[in-house]
């Protein structure tokens, strides 16, 4: 493993022996406990940088087993050196890993997140190198802000194979997405999240749970100061909304170049046929209808709208939020009420 | 342990409290499955930090491959000090604090690798974890070790068990009801997260009620105490008049209903952008 020198490790025969096999699509991820404490602990640790990590574990059929990870050393100093740097790290660790049994098969990665604002060209980028070594990868999403309000926000997402190939040939025009009738809800897709214990940790966990009628995640959850978050959410979504309305006068300038540009042709072709009716009478040779050296024929390029997608993806995400957030805000205004009334 | 002797004993590291994360209990638990076949226990260095007031605050391990047999011990120290630089590379602030073990006790050999976690750290602490369940219950204990000498010479070393607390409180945010079931087939969303809690707080103010009525009406004894707390806890909810009250409580309704509106309207606008964008055809 160390002497290839290869950043993510070769295909292991689990991963071999399920490429021979149709492919199943990928139905749920089995997270073990040990790992969400560990990403937990990780993404808590360095807020509020963000911060990834890597996953292992086990692909079997429609399942994919995350059975541990480890953290990567947060990014800063020189671009090439950290780089190489990192791939060592991380040959390091799994080297080390596997001496002690754990599963040294990589299944994707882990991100902390803020507010959800995950959805960027990286992630999609970070998705295809790891999806190019390992057929199956997901990533995990952890939200330390989100879980401080005592949900565990925790998802894991792939890339639709739909968006994947349009992304290779990087044609994010009108016409094709309307071919694979691709929109933006269809560039992420959410896999269902299991978690697994061992058995030992079940009883162990069994046996040391605290008998107090209240836990921490209660705290958390019927704390009455909901506005700080609610504005955060707000703000982010004015962002995206300032962002989209730049896509969108992007394409308005675009469709407005084309226009003129059309009209502009049709001038010429009526020129041109009236000429080419005139020379036809005259007796004399056609010209052809079309003149590629002509600047009015040159095609403008239409913009992608892999960025509006993203955005809108963004916006959904914020409003989605915000809805669950409404929702449990009006079941504690209405609690308050209820002890008032007492 | 700790039988009475007259040599020259240094006063034991009373006060010592070790705290544990959950999630080096759940390493610890991983890494016993994971042993080797044939393999009695399983060690590992246990990282933290120690704050000033000699608390130790174990919040990481990682497992050491090591071998034993009857009288001989021989821990892999160049894979204990890779593995070491690669978690300070991640966190610096993390060291190394001591060592865990999964048997139920202190056992001859513990003594030789406390010795080695020694050189690494002064005062390095020594977690069992009884993987074996073997008296019925998983004791989980921490020992410090002092060093019993007759003049010069090292004769052994005592282990003293010292209190541990253990921190649960990372577990409690996810949920025991996620990380003690052996399979849980869907994360809990908001809003059924906050249903439990309320339910939760529900029961305790039924399990108050009864109480108080079963004191008002001379069932049980009434206890002091207890009264203090609740009266202490009562007086803790904010007295504001029913019209203020009413109020923050209808401008709150009324905010959340604008925000609702406004989210849900922009969802709409992305779904009708999103037709109009398909479905437009470009000449």
């Amino acid at each position: 493993m160390a002497t290839d020198g290869v950043v993510v490790p070769t295909r292991s025969f689990a991963q071999a022996a399920a490429s021979e096999e149709v492919s199943v699509p990928l139905r749920v991820v089995q997270i073990d406990g040990l790992v969400v404490l560990k990403i937990i602990k990780h993404c808590k640790e360095c807020m509020p940088a963000l911060v990834t990590g890597q996953l292992l574990g086990l692909d079997i059929g429609s399942i994919l087993e995350v059975t541990n990870c480890f953290p990567f050393p947060s990014r800063g100093g020189e671009e090439d050196e950290e780089e190489a740097d990192g791939a060592n790290y991380q040959l390091e660790m799994m080297r080390c890993l596997r001496e002690v049994n754990v599963d040294n098969n990589t299944v994707g990665w882990y991100q902390s997140t803020y507010m959800g604002s995950f959805q960027t060209v990286e992630l999609i980028e970070t998705f295809l190198n790891y999806q190019e070594n390992i057929k199956r990868c997901v990533c995990i999403i952890y939200d330390p802000l989100r879980s401080g309000q005592g949900v565990l926000a925790l998802k894991a997402l792939k890339l639709t194979d739909a968006f994947m190939d349009l992304y290779r040939t990087q044609n994010f025009v009108g016409e094709k997405l309307r071919e694979k009738s691709l929109t933006w809800k269809n560039i992420f897709e959410e896999i269902p999240v299991k978690i697994s214990n061992s058995s030992l940790v079940s009883s162990l966990m069994t046996e040391l749970e605290t008998d107090a009628p209240a836990t921490q995640c209660d705290f958390d959850r019927l704390v009455l100061s909901t506005n700080p978050f609610m504005e955060k959410n707000f703000e982010f979504l004015i962002e995206c909304m300032d962002d989209l309305s730049m896509e969108q006068q992007k394409f308005q300038y675009y469709y407005r170049n084309l226009a003129r540009q059309q009209s502009q042709q049709q001038i010429w072709l009526q020129k041109r046929r009236t000429e080419n009716a005139a020379r036809k009478q005259a007796g004399e040779e056609l010209l052809p209808e079309e003149d590629p050296n002509n600047p009015i024929f040159k095609p403008i390029v239409e913009p992608s709208r892999l960025d509006s997608y993203l955005i809108t993806n963004q916006i959904d995400n914020y409003c989605s939020q915000i809805n669950g957030f409404s929702g449990q805000s009006f079941s504690k205004v209405y609690l308050m009420d209820a002890f008032h009334e007492d | 342990m700790g039988g009475s002797t007259v040599l020259h004993l240094p006063s034991g590291p009373a006060g010592v409290i070790a705290k544990l994360h959950p999630t080096v209990l759940f390493n610890i638990c991983d890494s016993y499955i994971r042993r080797n076949d044939q393999q009695e226990r399983v060690i590992g260095t246990l990282l933290g930090s120690v704050s000033t007031d000699g608390t130790v605050e174990i919040r990481n391990s990682y497992t050491v491959p090591h071998n034993e047999s009857s009288d001989q011990v021989a821990v892999d120290i160049d894979y204990h000090r890779s593995m070491f630089e690669l978690h300070q590379r991640v966190n610096p602030k993390e060291v190394v604090v001591g060592w865990y073990s999964t048997s139920s006790g202190v056992s001859g050999s513990d003594a030789l690798i406390q010795d080695f976690y020694a050189r690494e750290v002064t005062n390095p602490v020594h977690l069992t974890v009884d993987t074996t369940f073997s008296d019925e219950t998983a004791s989980i204990k921490a020992y410090v070790s002092t060093i019993l000498s007759l003049g010069e010479r090292q004769l052994a070393a005592q282990f003293h068990e010292i209190q541990l607390d253990l921190r649960l409180l990372e577990a409690e945010r996810i949920g025991f009801d996620l990380l003690k079931k052996t399979m849980v087939e869907k994360l809990p969303n908001d809003l059924e997260g906050l249903e439990q809690s309320i339910g939760r707080l529900q029961n305790m103010i039924e399990v108050v009620f009864r109480y108080v009525d079963d004191v008002v009406e001379g069932r049980i004894p009434p206890d002091n105490s207890i009264g203090r707390y609740l009266a202490e806890t009562i007086s803790m909810v904010p007295k504001i008049a029913p019209e203020a009250f009413d109020r923050l409580f209808n401008d709150s309704i009324q905010d959340l209903l604008l925000v609702l509106y406004l989210a849900n309207l922009t969802r709409t606008q992305l779904a009708l952008a999103e037709k109009l964008n398909t479905a437009a055809q470009i000449l």
